[in-house]
């Protein structure tokens, strides 16, 4: 359906049907609702994986919003008000009591950072185990990776913001891994920071960058993301193309028009889902300590470091990967490898079109192998994951070493293991399973 | 999957519950949004009321004080000057106070609690800069010779008298507005609540 | 020998810690009793407040205690402040450094700051443990020092309350050196409110949260309830 041509809307001769028709001839109004709602014909047999796109987009909005709340009164100020406090965590106090209702926007944005990424790790797994991201999809999922890199950046310069001890040392540590590259490396730092160490100039430049540049990219991304999904049309759990077959009309015998029919479903799974985002948000907004961490209701102190300082959950998979390089190679740190390594371990996705060489896309026609080696996967990243939260230990650094090379082993090794694996027959048409 | 020309009964009544549950949601959802853009703690309590001590304050001096980031004047009238209100009846545009720029008790002749002590914001209503002191009769300070004493307000040439009453044919449309006030005793003055705060 | 094996067994325990691995007491009160609240309130203020800041609470706010803007005004200010100001310390910050070493915190979300990942509760434990573990110590600057708290600056505010103890270096326990007003039980009960009303001032709307949070999610059953209904209307044109 995309860039297919729909009929101008014709005015049924009320007064908003003339508006309307007046409007529609000078903007792309029918156009898009047909060919991007009404018109788009999705595949029938979306399973439970297939909330999380629409989930993803309701979560940005949602962070939007309560961020322009918060920007109305949060104040990005590393200097100490008459109180001794650092005016910036102040604010955010000032939130939480003084401003009505501000509790309530503060712990929705708090959540929905988390909420985000939940959503979006789930919305990639989706991708990994159907096989979007292959052929025709390749720059849909190009697009996602974008969106996820830029997505990390948000969450990073937000989380300086509070200035707490966990968002100014969390982010002092971040921002020296860049003194580990070579040649530029110091410098880099220091333009990063605006500073010698991370101070107000740092705050005042990532406040920027968190609620315009980034989100602005993010915005971009997001439609770009969606309208190459649509110039191709979507994926299902069976990985056929849906447009292969064809009724007498054109349109795919499989395929229902996304309004009304996935616009209802999709309602079901936002209050599914705000159920358990309202659960968290009312009943346990620190999220048990990860949510919103502990050492970050203290103010930032830049004198005293915090017995240890960790990223905040959705990051520790990739910085249990750069603590897992020990080693230094070739005249450089280990420092720089790890750097490298946790680059190259979320930059990786954007390969797997064409690591993926099975004659099949969808994880239900394909074997053992496959299974296994994506279960494996996801235990890893889980693993990696939790080693990111203690801190390091000899132990530890085994662990999150065999698991890099495996998550690595995943991907490099992709080309082989994704052949030699059994295959049972693509169906011709989709299954409702 | 072609488009089923009617959306029978069961549809549309099941599409109406989900907008009417799900709009009351939204309105819900809306109210911290809403309430957090009204005054915060810290803007009530920087707007607390003030109180003042005009236990110094002699007759004919003015004194101003700041009240919800406003400049307030408190005059303690002289005789003349409170001679010359009844006097002004026909060249003030609202000689009774009509209009609704002071609390019940003050709108009387003086605009006031007390006769001699005016309590009145020091802001011209017209656009908002503060008028100047013309207390002297005459044409001494610059105003005609027939001024018998008020404000001047230096932007745009509105006058007021010693009540804060606007001159006729003015730019400013009211007179000058009297704030909440309350005494606390005979010399002390609380600007910003009309009866004491519990 | 048996030390070496003692220490030998709970190695493992190393592997968990993370700073704090000293026994702590669990504070036995709730955010919801209101009289203890007060109680902690008026403890607060006169005990802590010399030295700490509470510079994002308002005095006003503590009136969800139950308690009248009269009650308040009387019991729990000082003359000058007014109700609607805050509960900001009356010292200056680098006097402070200059007595005790370090500036002591501000406790408005302390009991919030001293919590665990994992553990809602820790923050009152430590706080219910720390204020009842102060002993003498002739070797520090103040003559105090604490359990868990080792070489801390600040003394004990409360000792006339609880009197004052020694540490005993074998049992690491502390024993009574002078009584004070109150008995052990009473100072322990003491101190439970007034952890109380740390935790309360650390987010006072607590309550209301977890009130508005059971509406929200009863509000959103009703709605999956219809919304559902519907997917399942349309659905069935689907096969």
């Amino acid at each position: 359906m995309a860039g297919g041509t729909f009929e101008k809307y014709k005015s049924d001769g009320s007064l908003a049907g003339n508006v309307l028709e007046w409007f529609d001839a000078r903007f792309p109004a029918t156009s898009m609702w047909k060919g991007h709602l009404s018109e788009y014909y999705a595949p029938k047999n979306f399973n439970f994986w297939y909330f999380f796109g629409s989930l993803a987009l309701l979560v940005l909005v949602i962070q939007i919003v309560t961020g322009i709340f918060l920007v109305m009164h949060y104040k990005p100020d590393a200097a100490l008000n008459a109180n001794g406090v650092p005016v910036a965590f102040a604010s955010v106090e000032y939130i939480m009591r003084d401003v009505p209702g501000g509790w309530i926007i503060r712990y929705m944005h708090s959540t929905g950072a988390s909420a985000f990424f939940i959503v979006v790790y789930l919305h990639m797994f989706r991708g990994l185990i159907y096989g979007s991201y292959r052929k025709p999809r390749e720059l849909t999922w190009l697009f996602g990776v974008g969106i996820f890199l830029v997505l990390m950046g948000e969450a990073f310069f937000g989380y300086l913001l509070p200035w707490g001890q966990m968002s100014y040392w969390g982010a002092q540590v971040i921002v020296n891994l860049f003194s580990a590259i070579p040649v530029v490396g110091a410098d880099l730092s220091l333009i990063i920071r605006g500073d010698f160490v991370v101070g107000d100039a740092t705050l005042n430049r990532f406040f920027s960058f968190h609620v315009i540049a980034f989100p602005l990219v993010l915005l971009g991304l997001v439609a770009a993301h969606i309208l190459a999904l649509h110039e191709t049309g979507s994926n299902n759990p069976d990985g056929i193309d849906i447009k292969e077959k064809k009724d007498e009309r054109g349109l795919p015998l499989d395929g229902i028009p996304f309004h009304p029919y996935y616009s209802v479903k999709d309602i079901v799974g936002v209050v599914v889902f705000l159920m358990a985002f309202s659960a968290v948000m009312f009943f346990a907004p620190e999220g048990g300590g990860y949510f919103l961490e502990t050492p970050n209701f203290y103010p930032a102190d830049p004198l005293k470091t915090p017995p240890h300082i960790a990223p905040v959950w959705y990051f520790t998979p990739f910085y249990s990967i750069l603590r897992a390089m020990v080693w230094n190679f070739f005249g450089l740190d280990a420092k720089f490898w790890g750097v490298v390594a946790m680059g190259a371990s979320v930059v990786i996705f954007a390969f797997l079109p064409w690591l993926d060489r099975s004659p099949v896309r969808s994880i239900r026609y394909r074997g053992p192998i496959t299974k296994v080696m994506v279960t494996i996967f996801v235990i890893c990243f889980f693993i990696l994951g939790y080693l990111g939260t203690l801190s390091p230990s000899p132990m530890g650094e085994i662990v999150s070493q065999v698991c890099t090379v495996f998550y690595f082993g995943f991907f490099l090794g992709m080309p082989w293991w994704s052949r030699m694996d059994k295959f049972k027959p693509v169906p011709e048409r989709v299954t409702m399973k | 999957m072609s488009n089923q020309g009617k959306v029978d009964c069961g549809r549309r009544r099941l599409v109406v519950a989900t907008a009417a549950v799900g709009g009351a949601g939204a309105v819900g959802a809306l109210v911290p949004f809403v309430s957090s853009l009204l005054p915060s703690e810290r803007a009530k309590a920087a707007g607390a009321p003030v109180e003042v001590d005009i236990s110094k304050l002699e007759v004919g001096q003015m004194v101003t004080v700041e009240w919800r980031g406003k400049p307030v004047w408190i005059i303690n009238r002289t005789k003349e000057m409170l001679e010359t209100l009844p006097k002004l009846a026909d060249a003030v545009a609202d000689p009774k106070s009509e209009k609704n720029q002071q609390p019940a008790y003050a709108q009387n002749e003086t605009r006031s609690i007390k006769p001699e002590v005016l309590v009145v914001v020091g802001i011209c209503t017209h656009l908002g800069c503060s008028p100047s002191n013309k207390f002297k009769k005459g044409a001494d300070e610059g105003m005609g010779s027939d001024w018998l004493g008020g404000f001047l307000c230096p932007c745009h040439g509105s006058t007021f008298d010693f009540a804060g009453r606007v001159f006729k044919a003015k730019p400013a449309p009211t007179n000058l507005e009297v704030p909440p006030h309350v005494y606390l005793s005979d010399t002390r003055i609380l600007i910003g609540e009309d009866k004491k705060g519990a | 020998m048996k030390k070496f094996l003692i220490a030998l067994f709970f190695a493992p325990l190393l592997a968990f810690a993370s700073g704090g691995n000293v026994h702590l007491d669990k504070w036995p009160g709730s955010v919801g009793d209101k009289a203890a609240l007060q109680n902690g309130a008026k403890l607060f203020v006169n005990y802590c407040l010399n030295c700490h800041g509470a510079s994002y609470m308002r005095y006003k706010n503590l009136i969800d205690l139950g308690l009248t803007e009269q009650q308040v005004k009387e019991n729990l200010m000082f003359t000058s402040d007014k109700i609607g100001g805050l509960m900001a310390v009356a010292a200056r910050a680098d006097e402070q450094k200059q007595w005790f070493g370090a500036t002591p915190p501000d406790l408005t979300i302390l009991a919030r700051a001293r919590g665990e990942a994992g553990n809602a509760g820790a923050g009152a434990d430590w706080l219910y443990t720390y204020l009842r573990s102060f002993y003498r110590d002739a070797e520090r600057p103040t003559g105090w020092n604490n359990v868990i708290f080792e070489n801390v600056g600040m003394p004990n505010p409360l000792w006339e309350l609880q009197g004052q103890y020694a540490l005993n270096h074998e049992t690491h326990k502390l024993e009574p050196l002078v009584a004070g007003k109150l008995s052990p039980a009473e100072y322990d009960k003491a101190i439970s409110d007034l952890v109380g009303y740390m935790v309360w001032m650390g987010e006072p709307q607590q309550e209301f949260r977890r009130t508005l949070g059971f509406f929200v999610l009863a509000f959103l059953g009703l709605l999956f309830v219809v919304a559902y209904a519907l997917k399942k209307e349309y659905w069935k044109d689907i096969h």
